[in-house]
């Protein structure tokens, strides 16, 4: 039964699901809000059981003084901090004026955005170590990427400002992401799609059962 | 030891000096380089273009401050657009590192609208998880999946939300998104089931996945990274900060391009040396 009721759950829920889709009388369309609902306070729980296993993983790799544990107290005294000054300032917590507004604009936005303004200095310390070209593919992906490159800002243009329209770096990026790009990406995406719904019946039928997690 | 000698045992704190250099002299000395307004851009312009004044928009802010320099643009452009020509404006943000942001640029903008006010011409609904379960439940009623608005207020109690009901109150949803959820699982939960016209704003990294939902139509307009918020400004005359920067990207771009080069040729030097 441990194992039998949530698959025998799984496919019920998810055969009626991919009904509501298709059938909106009231007797499919409101439990199927009502599942719906249900979903996202269950993410929402997800948050709550998200932090209690950072705060497990963390106060365990202090105890034992595992390498670089400094760095974890911080995060815990972060996370409780941040979390302790949300709560005692309740609803409206993100208001200007707020603690927990400057936490957000003066802490975690300049930090989040400095994280990704790193990315410019890496890639370009990867195209100069890394991108090399040794086979007829890797030279085709590099001209692509130089052609997109330059051709997306408005410097590529200056640069063939000299030549007919079509040749500019700019037109030729356009047909790039028109056609040679947007069929393989077409491709991925059909593909993905039907690895998605093949995946979601072998779930439905049974069949994957890694989401229950434990010995299979 | 040569110029190839050299380049080869480069310390790489020199090409981050150097990338630093190209991204903050133009952002000081800006070079004004020309900008040519791209037909999916010129399209999310005449998607907004083309409402009836005084429609109700719906516009998914989705992304956290990571994607700043090029989303925060779009943002401010699309809503000064669509609050200049009269529309009403509903934000909703699936990114929970993102609600203060967004609510940060709204407020900014709002300021140059002294007619404008909070809950009759704009609401921020703020931040829900559940990605796609948030944007099904919308479907049945945008109040039941936001019952609060970001000001932690019943959302009902605000005149802009007696217009809403669900989809249907509105004609067009703008979306702007960094990634997941964003653009394409809006596409394929709302524009694809409760036909609702879309046009987007993505980042430049993700741009390429949503050229196959622009030929198919089911996106009006696409606006790609900070190139594509830079021409929606010079579509609209005006020169924020993606203007500014595209400056610093286009030599960005021009380093990340010598860089490739340079280190080829690096290689193909040391292929070339006896006993390599």
């Amino acid at each position: 039964m441990k194992r039998e009721l949530p698959l025998f759950m799984t496919a019920v829920i998810g055969l009626f699901m991919i009904v509501s889709f298709f059938v909106p009388h009231q007797w499919v369309s409101v439990p199927a809000d009502f599942l719906q609902a249900s979903a996202i306070i269950v993410v929402a729980f997800g948050y709550v059981l998200g932090g209690a296993n950072v705060l497990r993983v963390n106060l365990d790799a202090i105890g034992k003084r595992e390498r670089d544990w400094p760095y974890k107290v911080v995060l815990l005294v972060s996370l409780i901090a941040t979390v302790a000054i949300g709560a005692v300032e309740g609803r409206g917590f993100l208001n200007p004026g707020m603690k927990s507004r400057w936490i957000y604009d003066q802490l975690y936005a300049p930090m989040s955005a400095t994280m990704f303004a790193l990315l410019a200095f890496f890639i370009a310390s990867a195209a100069f170590r890394a991108f090399r070209i040794r086979t007829v593919e890797a030279a085709l992906l590099a001209v692509a990427a130089l052609l997109v490159m330059l051709g997306r800002v408005p410097v590529g243009n200056l640069m063939t400002g000299f030549l007919p329209e079509w040749a500019q770096l700019g037109s030729v990026q356009d047909w790039i992401m028109n056609w040679p790009q947007n069929a393989a990406k077409r491709a991925i995406l059909i593909g993905a799609a039907l690895g998605v719904m093949a995946t979601g019946l072998r779930v439905i039928l049974g069949i994957e059962r890694s989401f229950l997690g434990g010995e299979d | 030891m040569g110029f190839w000698g050299f380049l080869e045992g480069l310390d790489r704190r020199w090409i981050f000096l150097t990338m630093g250099i190209l991204v903050l002299v133009p952002l000081i000395w800006p070079i004004a380089l020309p900008l040519m307004v791209t037909p999916p851009v010129r399209g999310f312009v005449e998607a907004i273009d083309a409402l009836p004044e005084g429609s109700t928009v719906l516009m998914a802010c989705d992304y956290d401050p990571g994607a700043i320099p090029e989303l925060v643009p779009m943002t401010r452009t699309a809503f000064r657009h669509l609050l200049e020509r009269d529309m009403k404006v509903v934000v909703t943000v699936l990114w929970n590192g993102g609600p203060g942001l967004v609510d940060g640029v709204l407020h900014e903008v709002a300021q140059e609208f002294p007619d404008k006010a909070y809950g009759v011409d704009y609401i921020n609904l703020g931040y829900k998880s559940g990605n796609e379960a948030v944007m099904v439940l919308m479907g049945q009623g945008v109040a039941n999946a936001f019952p609060r608005d970001y000001r932690g207020q019943d959302s009902r109690t605000y005149p802009i939300m007696q217009r809403v009901s669900d989809y249907s109150s509105f004609p067009l949803l703008v979306s702007l998104s960094a990634g997941y959820p964003g653009t394409k699982e809006w596409v394929q939960q709302v524009n694809t089931r409760f036909n609702l016209p879309m046009v987007a704003g993505v980042t430049a990294v993700s741009a390429p996945e949503y050229y196959p939902y622009l030929q198919s139509g089911q996106l009006g307009g696409l606006l790609g990274g900070m190139a594509g918020a830079a021409e929606y400004e010079k579509a609209r005359n005006e020169a924020d900060s993606a203007t500014k920067g595209m400056d610093a990207q286009s030599l960005g771009h021009l380093f990340v391009a010598l860089c490739i080069i340079l280190g080829n040729l690096v290689q193909w030097s040391r292929s070339r040396r006896p006993g390599e």
